[in-house]
């Protein structure tokens, strides 16, 4: 389970301080599939990396599985991030020196995988997402959808239990947006917990429940079974 | 996959960047290495040319003068053998070979020759006290050729001539120099007439040039009975250490000696002294050089690898990487880096010391194997030490700011 204690996110880098997030708490049971929409600059990606460790909040809390996070030292965290949570960014975050291949390996090789082991898992997830003939391809000679693809791949090398989704679909055409998505609910469906930021409302549509952030705050839309919401703001 | 071969594939990603990045290395490994080895062949060359030229250190009577370095000896002055003990008992270090001489005007055939007493090694062995702190006791080596009794075999009577030592001359042999020998008809086993006593010709020595060649050496205990001036001679030559020299034997022999007159050819030491003394000077300025321009060099281009990979780090780190692998990455690249640039500059150096030595320094330079782990330890050392605080701002990178998602 995921779950924010009265977090409040205050950038000081420049006058006024600005609080990016104010005070959210909220919930995310286990298996659970939220899309968080809002505007631009209204705190989504500071939420869903806070939710992944990496970015501490100025005040309260976030638990995964009831770890308090951001008590954990920065090495530990990190390894939690490995064990835990799988990454999907808009622009993949591929590493460009790498094949599609070495790429899936690279979660594995941090997990402390022996080389035949992570080349075994890597094939294997990498035909799963139908490029197994692009195992040798560095980034730049894949489509980018196949790249997403790849990113994705990557994301389940761990087999994570939570997805932490940042615009997966930002940078693709509509088909390949679709696919996407359908990789994700089918990741869901397995039983894995997806949080995913968008903008396309067809895309948040796809999630069971949709958070949304205003300005640092949460307002709600659709069902909020599993979102406990403690500070409303309209939209 | 493993870390390495991740390092390895990023090496060859950016290749004219690591190449950049690694020329002040390469090139200051690269001098560097050709300096020392041709300063290591340079300063043999100079001490085999200076070791040939004989003694260096004379011990004269108070009132000798040294207007002719080889004939100091002939100007009727003597002094005390016991000088001789003085010195081979006391604790002096850089006195490699010892010689005390008398020489005396004598004629053989209506001819005017010097004749002139050497005291061989076997003598100094003989007594007791010397023995223990004589000559040969002591510690050796500044590239003078020297013979230690009981361990090299004996050497020809000829090397007289260089070593300014012999190991044995009985009272019956005599040595002859090459001018004496061509005027009276000598050759080795020859009989000759001096002063009254017949010696046997034991050797014919080389031509030098020089007023040795018209002496006749007998053993120095022998002269002086012949010449009936008691426990005297005119002249101790030394072989010093060069390095001894330099710090001040001469004027802790003048202490030891106060009633004799103690001078060295300071052109000959100054010039080993100074050459060097100026090769070690230069290779210290290219060392430091190197050591800023690698490394300011190295730790430039880290920095620069760092920003650029700052998304790449980012990533990593949100897939799970910690620190320590972080730092790990970096300064295993800096590991690499510092290998390539130490092997490929002892290499470059290495070639360029064989074809410029002969050309600059006059020598005959040889590759210097052991200088391998010279020039890679130096290089690993710039590059990891230079690679250190790259590494470190890597791996405190915050991985949300370098994603830059927010």
């Amino acid at each position: 389970m995921l779950k924010m204690e009265a977090v409040t996110k205050t950038y000081n880098h420049r006058r006024p301080a600005i609080d990016v997030l104010s005070d959210v708490s909220l919930e995310i049971t286990q298996g659970d599939f939220v899309s968080i929409v809002g505007p631009s600059g209204s705190g989504k990606s500071t939420l869903l990396l806070m939710l992944g460790g990496m970015l501490s909040p100025s005040a309260g809390r976030v638990e995964i599985d009831g770890q308090s996070i951001y008590d954990l030292a920065p090495d530990q965290r990190a390894a939690l991030r490995g064990r835990k949570i799988g990454f999907v960014f808009q622009t993949f975050s591929l590493v460009p020196y790498l094949s599609a291949l070495e790429n899936v390996q690279m979660p594995l090789l941090l997990a402390g995988f022996d080389e035949q082991d992570q080349k075994k898992r890597a094939v294997r997830l990498l035909e799963r997402f139908g490029l197994g003939d692009r195992l040798e391809h560095k980034p730049c000679e894949l489509s980018v959808g196949q790249q997403q693809r790849v990113a994705l791949a990557r994301m389940l090398a761990n087999d994570p239990g939570v997805i932490l989704a940042d615009e997966p679909t930002g940078s693709l055409d509509p088909e390949t947006s679709a696919q996407v998505v359908g990789f994700l609910d089918q990741m869901n469906q397995d039983g894995r917990t997806v949080v995913m930021v968008t903008h396309d409302p067809g895309v948040a549509s796809r999630a069971k429940r949709t958070l949304k952030l205003y300005d640092g705050r949460i307002s709600h839309g659709g069902t909020m079974n599993s979102i406990s919401v403690q500070n409303e703001t309209p939209m | 996959m493993r870390l390495r071969k991740l390092v390895w594939k990023e090496l060859f990603e950016r290749k004219s960047q690591v190449i950049t990045g690694l020329l002040a290395i390469l090139l200051g490994i690269t001098v560097i290495v050709a300096i020392k080895n041709i300063t290591f062949y340079s300063e043999k060359a100079v001490a085999q040319e200076l070791d040939a030229l004989g003694a260096n250190i004379l011990i004269l009577p108070k009132s000798a003068t040294l207007e002719n370095y080889y004939s100091a000896d002939m100007q009727g002055e003597e002094f005390p053998e016991e000088y001789v003990e003085r010195l081979t008992q006391s604790n002096l270090q850089g006195v490699d070979n010892l010689s005390p001489k008398l020489s005396v005007p004598v004629e053989v055939q209506g001819r005017r020759f010097t004749f002139t007493g050497i005291l061989p090694k076997s003598e100094f062995q003989a007594k007791a006290a010397w023995q223990v702190a004589g000559i040969s006791s002591r510690p050796q080596g500044c590239g003078t050729v020297v013979n230690l009794p009981g361990l090299t075999p004996d050497q020809p009577k000829e090397t007289l001539v260089r070593t300014r030592v012999i190991e044995t001359l009985n009272s019956t042999e005599a040595l002859v120099g090459a001018d004496v020998a061509s005027s009276l008809g000598l050759q080795t086993n020859d009989p000759v007439t001096v002063m009254g006593k017949t010696f046997t010709v034991a050797a014919v020595l080389p031509q030098t040039g020089t007023v040795d060649d018209s002496r006749i050496f007998a053993n120095l205990h022998t002269v002086q009975q012949l010449a009936g001036k008691g426990n005297v001679c005119n002249v101790i030559e030394i072989v010093g250490c060069c390095d001894q020299i330099s710090k001040g034997l001469v004027s802790k022999i003048n202490g030891l000696l106060p009633e004799a007159k103690v001078v060295t050819i300071t052109q000959v030491v100054d010039t080993q002294i100074k050459t060097n003394r100026m090769m070690s000077n230069l290779s210290m300025v290219f060392l430091a050089v190197i050591v800023l321009v690698g490394g300011a060099g190295i730790a430039n281009y880290m920095y620069g690898n760092v920003q650029e990979r700052r998304r790449e780090i980012g990533t990593l780190m949100a897939l799970g990487a910690g620190s320590r692998f972080v730092l790990g990455m970096f300064l295993l690249k800096a590991l690499i880096l510092g290998l390539a640039g130490g092997l490929a500059g002892y290499v470059l150096g290495t070639v360029l010391a064989v074809i410029l030595g002969p050309k600059l320094a006059g020598v005959v330079v040889l590759p210097m194997p052991t200088l391998i782990l010279w020039a890679v330890g130096l290089s690993v050392f710039i590059t990891v030490v230079a690679s250190y605080f790259p590494a470190l701002r890597a791996a405190r990178l915050d991985p949300c700011a370098t994603l830059q998602e927010v």
